[in-house]
């Protein structure tokens, strides 16, 4: 549900079954039975591409059975409410639901509405927390340990459910957080997931870990920015800002030229690409966690889960 | 600040409507008789005839009237019903979530010997006939007496007043846009002036629509972790300081509902201070909860104005203290539960209040010792003074309103039901202690515990 919910050892021990998996996704067939039998099912109340495809790809390589439903031309147009949603999808048994939503709270409201286990992928402008796990596993893959890095996030930390859960993520595991915006676009109190402020980019340079957040362009209706050309002026990552040392992340998808300079998107620095390839050993990660690990720990440990039933323990690689 | 309507001192007080019933008959035997307004404080006799307190006496002493029934209230304290001057009772139009008749009898279970509907309802009460018509259901269904506000503007869009000085002859007992702001300081500076004609109370929900936005919870630490948009403390303390301002210009008489923020509670005293003709009153959810019992994202828990930090509370409670506060008051706004059970930033706004009110502010106020007793039990009873109505009281003569209530009872929130048609309480599960086991109100027997009767050695005196 959140990151909250999760203790560094938690945070660790998926990493590390990530890191297993990856060795999978080397492979010719890049597919283990864990989950063989099981279904998982995504329901997507907002547009979402590498995040619904990311966990369509996890699913399918733990052998899962895999439904996706969309809020658009399904009854959800037509007027059904959340709750009837999930109890008619729970009349098809998923094991787990994978739910993303414009609202906060969604996940813990279909987890309480439905006996399957449920993965947060975005509710509102709350969470994103296996954004932050991706990031977190790709940071660690690229710089190794997480301890004491200073982390930069910039950008439009108001409406960004990344921005949220990666504060919490990154001081989890140790990191000093600091983020950076247009006054208008930081959240008053955000000081209290124990970060620091910054109106400006001038201290950039003590960054080891510069994290820009998307810019987007419906903002501009609220006026939060007199126009995305100052935006850029003050708040872009360039080649002159961003130093050799520093690595450079984003969410996606990226504005070219608003938040990002096409010369850093580019460069070596830049670990976007990477990102997008943690988010499906990380999710498999999450799904194995949740369903195929039973018995190593409390089930509500991972990602604050009601998983249901204790789970068939099967081991990665190996049929039972 | 006595409250009272200087420019329409010739208006006579508006009326209540409740059903007809039997002026009650009974004597209640060695009850703590508690009036903090005539300084009663005490173990007492208290006998009601034909509706009417008729004497007050030391513990054994009255004789029980042969056709009274009599009843053992020793180990209870009997208090002047409680009065609320902020209830949404749904009616016209949403009579699924409740209405008069469910609204009252909720009213009558929390201890409450009247109220003051709000007229934001659909339609609106803005005209003499759907102020009549609401009148005569009262009268038909209400278990205690209820009074009906009008609204301020027309549909309350908040641009044309309404016939301000009709609804006033029609037996309206205030006005008030409540659910929204009078955005425009001009309407309300009108609105003001023509006070001077119609008499009556303005009430006013403070709000600044522009600073409130899409915000559905107090803006600070909770709603920065949880991402959903703050309704920041200011929104209602510049209206408060705008309209008090107004105000004390006009030389009108404004009431303040539900303050929530402590800068709030500031701007009222300031403009007390100023001699401004304003009085307020305060929620027991904002008295009680906070923004940190919003971190679930629990529905019941979605109000405006939103339950905002603890030193916001803090501020709430020592004003009402102070005085800075004149009474309490529920915003009893009951929901449909398919309206509830939906994500906190689409859920509708509003608790359910008339059933926990003096348990929640006993428990988490009284108990811990924040606050006397007689202080809160004066605030719940104030808010009909403030209206210009009688306030109910412990006094010879006076039409029986009196609350009997058990202050060592505790019980969970919800297991025995809600007599409202909704379910929405903020308190849901909460173990709260002390519960009202009578309440007379109008003069009648509005409600009576089930287990009274039966733990109580309620003794029928022959006919």
């Amino acid at each position: 549900m959140s990151v909250e919910d999760l203790t560094r050892a938690d945070i660790e021990r998926i990493l590390d079954r990530a890191q297993s998996f990856a060795e999978v996704s080397g492979r010719a067939i890049k597919k283990v039975p864990a989950l063989r039998g099981r279904t998982v099912l995504n329901l997507f109340y907002e547009a979402s591409t590498r995040t619904s495809s990311s966990f369509e790809l996890a699913a399918k390589r733990l052998s899962a059975d895999f439904v996706s439903v969309r809020a658009q031309g399904s009854a959800v147009d037509k007027g059904e409410s959340l709750k009837d949603t999930v109890r008619t999808l729970s009349a098809y048994d998923p094991a787990l639901v994978v739910i993303r939503s414009p609202w906060a709270g969604a996940a813990e409201l279909v987890a309480r509405w439905a006996p399957a286990a449920v993965v947060n992928a975005g509710d509102g402008k709350r969470e994103h927390p296996t954004q932050a796990l991706l990031d977190l596993y790709t940071l660690w893959q690229r710089v190794g340990a997480l301890d004491g890095l200073k982390v930069w996030i910039v950008g439009d930390v108001l409406h960004s459910r990344v921005a949220r859960s990666n504060v919490l993520a990154f001081r989890r595991m140790g990191c000093e957080v600091t983020v950076a915006g247009p006054p208008t676009l930081v959240p008053r109190e955000i000081e209290s997931l124990g970060c620091r402020v910054r109106a400006s980019l001038d201290e950039l340079a003590e960054a080891d870990v510069v994290y820009a957040l998307r810019m987007q362009r419906e903002r501009m209706e609220g006026a939060f920015v007199p126009s995305l050309r100052e935006y850029a002026a003050r708040y872009q990552i360039d080649g002159r800002r961003l130093s050799p040392q520093q690595v450079l992340m984003h969410p996606g998808p990226v504005n070219r030229g608003v938040e990002l300079s096409a010369e850093v998107i580019d460069s070596p620095q830049a670990l976007i690409a990477q990102q997008v390839e943690a988010g499906v050993v990380v999710r498999m990660a999450v799904l194995y966690e949740l369903l195929a690990s039973g018995g190593q720990q409390e089930p509500a440990a991972g990602l604050g889960l009601q998983a249901p039933v204790p789970a068939v323990v099967e081991v990665a690689g190996q049929s039972a | 600040m006595s409250g009272r309507l200087d420019g329409a001192g010739s208006r006579p007080a508006a009326e209540l409507d409740a059903r007809a019933a039997p002026g009650a008959t009974l004597l209640m035997r060695g009850a703590h008789l508690l009036d903090p307004r005539t300084g009663l404080d005490g173990p007492g006799d208290l006998l009601v005839r034909d509706g009417r307190i008729a004497e007050l006496g030391a513990p054994g002493s009255l004789e029980a009237p042969p056709e009274a029934e009599e009843l053992d209230a020793t180990g209870l304290h009997a208090f002047p019903a409680f009065f609320d001057p902020h209830v949404h009772l749904r009616m016209p139009g949403r009579e699924d979530e409740e209405d008069v008749e469910s609204g009252t009898r909720a009213a009558a279970a929390g201890g409450f010997g009247g109220i003051l509907a709000m007229p934001n309802t659909d339609p609106v009460v803005d005209t003499a006939p759907v102020l009549r018509s609401l009148r005569e259901r009262a009268r038909a269904e209400a278990h205690v007496p209820v009074g009906f506000l009008a609204a301020i503007t027309r549909d309350q869009a908040g641009t044309e007043l309404t016939e301000m000085a009709d609804l006033a002859d029609a037996g309206a007992v205030a006005f008030t846009d409540d659910g929204l702001p009078v955005r425009s300081a001009g309407v309300l500076r009108m609105a003001l002036q023509y006070q001077r004609l119609a008499g009556l109370p303005i009430a006013l929900h403070e709000e600044d629509p522009e600073l409130s936005g899409a915000g559905a919870m107090h803006e600070g630490a909770v709603s920065a972790l949880l991402g959903v948009a703050g309704i920041p403390s200011i929104s209602e303390s510049t209206m408060v300081a705008r309209d008090a301002a107004l105000a004390g210009y006009e030389g009108g008489r404004v009431h303040v509902q539900h303050l929530s923020a402590r800068e709030s509670v500031e701007a009222v005293e300031r403009a007390k201070a100023a001699g401004v003709a304003i009085t307020a009153e305060a929620t027991p959810h904002h008295l009680v909860l906070i923004d940190e019992d919003v971190r679930t994202l629990d529905t019941t828990r979605k109000m405006n104005p939103p339950l905002r930090a603890d030193a916001d509370r803090r501020a709430l409670v020592e004003g009402l203290r102070s005085g800075a506060i004149d009474c309490v008051a529920t915003d009893h706004a009951p929901h449909a539960r398919e309206e509830k059970e939906e994500p906190f930033e689409l859920a509708p706004m509003g608790t359910i209040g008339l059933e926990t009110a003096f348990a929640a502010l006993h428990t988490e106020l009284v108990l811990p010792g924040v606050l006397p007793l007689g202080v809160v039990v004066e605030r719940m009873t104030a808010g009909a003074d403030l209206f210009g109505l009688p306030a109910p009281a412990l006094r010879v003569g006076t039409e029986a309103s009196v609350s009997l209530v058990d202050l060592s009872a505790s019980w969970i929130v919800g297991e025995p039901g809600y007599q409202s048609r909704s379910e929405n309480s903020c308190f849901a599960s909460r173990r709260l202690t002390g519960a009202v086991r009578l309440t007379l109100a109008g003069g009648a027997v509005a409600w009576r515990t089930p287990a009274l009767a039966e733990s109580l050695a309620l003794a029928e005196s022959p006919a």
